[in-house]
């Protein structure tokens, strides 16, 4: 399955990264190399196999729903680009 | 005073609790050989202030005869640890001047057991890189160079900030982390011993994610029993980290210097790679001589599906860290870039905030998981992972710990491998399966190639089995009779 420049641009989209134009083909090619590398991976007989979604075997543990921090808006929003009375302000989101 | 950073760990805490020297007068020591030693690149923040009131502290309690495992010690911490109100960048630019309003489980574990933090290591970005170079500040240079040369070498990575700063004395101890080698392929290029242990021995609580169901913290330190002695510091249960171990910790230093009599050592035929140096074959035989003359029965195993664990961890890895990594949009911390319009901002703050290889991993993991290729790559992986894990269960059948080499190569210069991203890939070729099995990994210095350049040994165990590791990484220790330091040049 080759990647090709429309392939990159629709991928970078989806990962909300802008790339030029020109860096287009260029990706296409390093990620074609890398993805038919991964390829080889069509050798291995994995039928019946169940996908390992975690190298640890115990159910996930839950906890009592309980607040147990809390109260620290002045922290949260210390690292803020900007922010204001309490809240972080970000671009326009709807017309 | 200076000699007092040439201490291993364990003999800094001996001397400290015999009030020898006091806390403050290590940590000056080792503010000292930072200064002197920022050619090298090790720290990307120094918190001299900091070091030396928390030493302060250590020395009043260590006067009143209390005092923590690690009391008094000065440690270096790999900046991809959150540390309250100390700037943490996992060496991104998207970070910029991050200042978390709260500490990562592991370094609070650190200075419950008094220890002092030196300041922030330099890393690969976001822990992605075998080679340092994609740190937005710069490679770390490795303190060791090839005889008769000055050409600057890697000290590996990511956490090769970790481990130069432990093999130039830097730091008693160093905290790192690995998601494919991390650790321990830069303490073999640095002559310094790694520790990658169970995944979920150490909390990934407050430890910038990279690959969630591969990333485990662990020490880098100059001897095994000084890796044995952080390790139990790091690691334990805590409930902000759902995949942490509900465990005892073992007192992991007293399994150093037991007898490895009657131990099974596998000795895997798939890790004989086409184009290993003969240096690394003969350090390998080395070690399995060593281990036979200690008593261990050698058997050889066969892990069959080794060659698949690189590119299933290439599907794994990239497509975990794209999803990870798309919280870094501008909005709540770090840089904010481009606009007018939210979407703007998003691709603009993300495209100058990361680097290439970061970048690269993103496009390949949002790739993988994208509509119509998902089955075909990410669930596929997911299987070929589960074969690897089911090999090492088979491997257990005949056998209590696997020795192999740590990587294919020693130190290679900075530059020599970055134009190639697969070339770069393969140097975790022998560490990146005890990732995808959750298993722990550990590498000492067993030996030194024609070139004057260490080279190390990997020792890999049953889950939850440290202990025997650290038995038998004891013994290997004894026999290489590793104490060569870099010369000194910085």
């Amino acid at each position: 399955m080759a990647i090709d420049a429309a392939t990159v641009r629709k991928v970078a989209r989806l990962a909300r990264i802008r790339e030029p134009e020109e860096r287009l083909e260029p990706l296409a090619q390093e990620l074609n190399t890398i993805i038919s590398w991964i390829e080889q991976l069509e050798e291995v007989d994995t039928d019946g196999v169940e996908p390992m979604t975690s190298v640890v075997a115990v159910a996930l543990p839950l906890r009592d729903d309980v607040v147990t921090e809390g109260g620290d808006t002045s922290r949260i929003l210390s690292n803020a680009p900007k922010s204001a009375d309490g809240f972080f302000i970000v671009p326009k989101v709807v017309e | 005073m200076s000699d007092l950073t040439k201490l291993t760990l364990k003999a800094a805490l001996a001397g400290l609790k015999a009030r020898d020297f006091s806390s403050v007068d290590i940590t000056k020591a080792h503010i000292e050989a930072i200064e002197q030693a920022r050619g090298l690149n090790a720290y990307v923040l120094e918190t001299p202030d900091q070091a030396l009131a928390m030493a302060a502290e250590s020395d009043a309690r260590l006067a009143r005869g209390e005092g923590g495992a690690l009391e008094g010690a000065p440690l270096g911490i790999k900046d991809l640890f959150c540390t309250d109100g100390v700037r943490s960048t996992a060496a991104s630019k998207i970070l910029g001047n991050f200042v978390p309003a709260y500490e990562s489980t592991v370094t609070s574990q650190l200075w419950r057991d008094g220890a002092v933090m030196l300041g922030k290591l330099n890393l690969d970005e976001f822990a992605m890189g075998s080679s340092n170079e994609t740190s937005a500040f710069g490679p770390v240079i490795n303190p060791w160079r090839r005889d008769g040369s000055d050409a600057a070498l890697t000290p590996g990575g990511s956490s090769g900030g970790s481990a130069a700063a432990t093999a130039a004395d830097l730091c008693l101890a160093a905290t790192a982390t690995d998601t494919g080698g991390s650790i321990r392929q830069p303490a073999a290029f640095t002559g310094t011993v790694g520790i990658k242990p169970t995944y979920g021995r150490c909390s990934r609580w407050g430890i910038i994610a990279f690959a969630s169901s591969l990333d485990q913290a662990g020490p880098i330190a100059k001897t095994v029993e000084d890796a044995a002695i952080m390790l139990r510091s790091m690691s334990g249960h805590d409930v902000k980290d759902s995949t942490s171990l509900p465990v005892e910790v073992p007192d992991f230093a007293s399994y150093v210097g037991r007898s490895v009599k009657g131990l099974r050592i596998g000795v895997p035929k798939e890790y004989r790679v086409p184009g290993m140096p003969a240096e690394i074959e003969k350090l390998w035989a080395d070690g399995i001589a060593w281990l036979k003359d200690a008593g261990c029965e050698i058997v050889e195993v066969s892990l069959p599906h080794t060659k698949y664990a690189l590119p299933a961890y290439y599907i794994v890895a990239p497509a975990e860290a794209s999803s990870n990594l798309a919280r870094y949009d501008g909005m709540r911390y770090g840089l904010r870039a481009g606009g007018p319009s939210l979407t703007d901002v998003y691709e603009e703050s993300r495209a100058q905030g990361f680097g290439e290889e970061v970048k690269r991993r993103i496009l390949i993991g949002t790739y993988v998981l994208s509509a119509g290729y998902y089955d075909a790559y990410y669930l596929k992986a997911q299987k070929v992972r589960r074969r690897i894990a089911d090999d090492f269960d088979q491997a257990w059948q005949t056998c209590d710990a696997l020795l192999t080499p740590t990587a294919p190569s020693a130190a290679f210069a900075l530059g020599e491998q970055s134009d190639d991203p697969i070339a770069m890939y393969l140097n975790d070729i022998f560490t990146v399966t005890t990732n995808l099995a959750g298993l722990p990994g550990l590498s000492l210095p067993a030996g030194r190639d024609a070139q004057g350049l260490p080279l190390g040994l990997q020792l890999i165990g049953r889950a939850l089995d440290e202990g025997t590791l650290f038995s038998l990484a004891g013994a290997l220790e004894r026999a290489a009779g590793f104490t060569a330091k870099a010369d000194r040049w910085w």
